[in-house]
């Protein structure tokens, strides 16, 4: 590449979209279904039923501590399929770039793509660019869309929760959001947060049995919009204790200060897991056994009563409701 | 106090021991969350009714200081820096949120300091930090004066909105307001201002005051000594909050308050204008006063809704007995800044209600 930037000519099709194509993506992406250089990638057919899904990446900054809107935009789309029940297989990728992006920057947030993809096993498939004038986008956003296999027996589902359900949490929760506003660079803090940005399919995948009844990856809201989600969808109540929720003292010292409630901040690599009672406590041995669930606990159970509710039980033995947070995390004045 | 009773279960059973019907009012907003948090009333028996105070400076921001902010952000070459609190909060034609996406340059920031930074990156623009907050907020605000004068900055200043707690607590008391017994006092504000500011509150009006912290220990503890002093009708200022207040407060942060501000009258959301209650930049520093620099004229006029706010500011009414509560008025459309804050006695109420 003899420029360094991201020029509006990258994006109008002709030799040099191609050249970006050539160079970055596919040199990075390389595989034998992108390779064929069609319209469309073509994969051998398989039985079973399809999971997809799809999902955009706008992260500001580009590259964070524990990873950059490359990893993330594959970590993300996998984790959607993992708690699926799927195996993820397959990716799209499509790109939307801002006029006067750094060459290098671009090229890193593809390597990335790429290295976590293969870690992860999946292949990205097909992909698109388009390039935008300069304020009119933000560096980089991705969208991704993935394709996975779901083995026959798993339906993992909110209408299969029912009361005496364990909730069980797969670590400490609040790290990227919190690592995401601190690498904005405006807190008033230097941390050493890091975001837990990872693919979750190969920490999920072994626990498939008809005794998980639903998993979720709480990301934007956090858990406590997941769990408000499942306990809506379920008709149910959730009852979470408080004091087994498992703990980030980083995260938690600068939520504090900030005002801001870790049960409502982001998570990239974390999974809620809904098990019947008798298999929970296998789920939380398999779940603590591997690097990602080292802090696995059991946080609390699915309840008949309050109905579309969570409920924390606090430290105090008080209860109180965790509600649907109302617009962005604002961090408060004094 | 007794030493001793530290635990959560002894502090309450301490309580039980010396309860009558009393009516204590949290001053700070942080208290307010704190006691919702905890879920606090669940555990405490009845006869103590915890009241909501002016303590949330977003909640007692009046209409027309939220209009004047949104008036100024609307202006072209303008940025308005804010902390993230205010960017909700209703105004009588919208708010900063809605003046943001209408393209009005708004930006959250967690400390005045960080503006400085884009003012000097950014000559062409006039940057504006919305000062809201009490004696805890303004010395940094001071602070940020300072740093712009020795780095000559010149396209910054500050639109002061802040407000001092004292006089707030004075306008409760003297209108006869009887409804108090005493107050759980603000622990960080009164880091800064130490204990001598409140004396009036129990030698005058006898009300029994504890300068408190913000564990639930903390709470429950100056809760108790709230509850001896009107036993033994011994008022005084005690502190609770030992660890984070001196008794003469932070005088480093009482003299920049000093030297970059004066007292001025302002108008608090739901109590009205109150004498020397805000507080206004020093003439010395008036190139750094937004109202002067931009030619902005305060005592707008407010237009009434049926919310509640002033009242519950007062101790007077409960979040639960406005009109709006939970029906027009809920965080994700809210009507009164006692609903927007994630501090403000509705929005306690709101997301810890059962």
């Amino acid at each position: 590449m003899s420029q360094d930037r991201i020029l509006m000519s990258h994006g109008a099709g002709g030799l040099k979209t191609y050249q970006l194509i050539k160079e970055i993506f596919h040199k990075h992406f390389a595989n034998p279904i992108l390779t064929r250089e069609l319209d469309a990638g073509l994969f051998p057919g398989t039985p079973g039923r399809w999971a997809m899904t799809t999902d955009s990446f706008v992260v500001k900054p580009l590259f964070f501590p524990g990873g950059d809107i490359g990893k993330l935009s594959v970590c993300g789309t996998v984790n959607d399929l993992a708690v699926s029940g799927a195996k993820p297989l397959y990716l799209t990728s499509s790109f939307i770039l801002e006029e006067g992006l750094p060459l290098i920057d671009l090229e890193k947030i593809v390597a990335s793509m790429a290295h976590t993809a293969r870690e992860a096993g999946v292949q990205i498939v097909a992909g698109d660019t388009k390039v935008v004038e300069k304020g009119s986008g933000d560096g980089v956003f991705i969208t991704t869309t993935g394709l996975g296999l779901v083995p026959g027996e798993i339906d993992y589902s909110p209408q299969h929760i029912q009361p005496g359900d364990k909730v069980i949490i797969s670590g400490p929760l609040g790290q990227h959001g919190l690592t995401i506003m601190a690498a904005r660079g405006n807190l008033p803090v230097t941390s050493s947060l890091v975001s837990d940005c990872a693919c979750l399919h190969e920490l999920l995948n072994p626990l498939h049995s008809p005794e998980i009844r639903c998993m979720r990856d709480p990301t934007r809201g956090g858990l406590a919009t997941t769990l408000n989600e499942l306990a809506l969808q379920s008709g149910l109540g959730i009852l979470l204790e408080e004091g087994a929720i498992p703990r980030d003292p980083a995260v938690e010292g600068l939520a504090d200060l900030l005002g801001l409630d870790s049960l409502y901040l982001a998570n990239e690599g974390k999974a809620v897991v809904i098990a019947s009672p008798q298999a929970a406590p296998r789920v939380l041995a398999q779940l603590r056994n591997h690097p990602l669930g080292r802090q696995t606990s059991l946080i609390g159970e699915v309840t008949g009563e309050a109905a579309g509710q969570v409920l924390l039980q606090t430290d105090l033995g008080t209860k109180r409701v965790l509600r649907m947070p109302a617009g962005e995390l604002l961090p408060r004045i004094c | 106090m007794p030493k001793e009773v530290k635990t959560v279960p002894d502090l309450i059973k301490r309580i039980k021991e010396k309860v009558r019907p009393v009516r204590f009012m949290e001053v700070c907003g942080t208290h307010t969350m704190a006691i919702a948090k905890y879920g606090l009333r669940e555990i405490l028996p009845p006869e103590i009714e915890l009241l909501s105070g002016p303590g949330c400076p977003v909640c007692v921001t009046s209409q027309g200081d939220i209009d004047l902010a949104l008036e100024l952000a609307a202006r072209p070459g303008v940025t308005l820096f804010t902390f993230g609190d205010m960017l909700r909060v209703p105004g009588a034609s919208g708010s900063l949120e809605s003046v943001r996406a209408q393209g009005a340059k708004v930006h959250i920031l967690y400390s005045p300091l960080d503006c400085l930074q884009y003012a000097i990156n950014h000559p062409q623009e006039e940057i504006v930090f919305l000062g809201v907050g009490f004696e805890t907020t303004a010395p940094t605000v001071a602070v940020a004066i300072e740093q712009a004068l020795a780095h000559k900055v010149n396209n910054f200043s500050v639109l002061s909105f802040h407000k001092r707690v004292v006089p707030a607590l004075q306008a409760l008391v003297s209108g006869g307001n009887t409804a108090i017994d005493g107050f759980l006092l603000p622990g960080h504000v009164s880091s800064i201002l130490g204990r001598e500011p409140y004396e009036f509150l129990a030698r005058e009006y006898n009300k029994a005051c504890v300068i408190t912290g913000f564990t639930a220990e903390d709470i429950l503890l100056g809760l108790l000594m709230l509850l001896s002093q009107v036993e033994n009708k011994s008022y005084r200022v005690e502190i609770q909050y030992k660890r984070g207040v001196n008794p003469e407060g932070n005088p480093q942060a009482l003299a920049y308050l000093a030297k970059y501000f004066t007292p001025v009258e302002t108008t608090w959301r739901g109590l009205g204008p109150i004498p020397e209650s805000g507080l206004g930049l020093n003439e010395a520093y008036k190139d750094f006063d937004a109202f002067r620099r931009f030619s902005l004229q305060l005592g707008r006029k407010e237009i009434p809704t049926a919310c509640s706010c002033g009242e519950i500011l007062k101790g007077l009414k409960r979040p639960e007995d406005c009109l709006l509560f939970a029906n027009q008025c809920t965080p994700l459309e809210p009507v009164g800044p006692c609903m927007v804050s994630s501090e403000g006695s509705c929005a306690a109420s709101y997301h810890y209600r059962r």
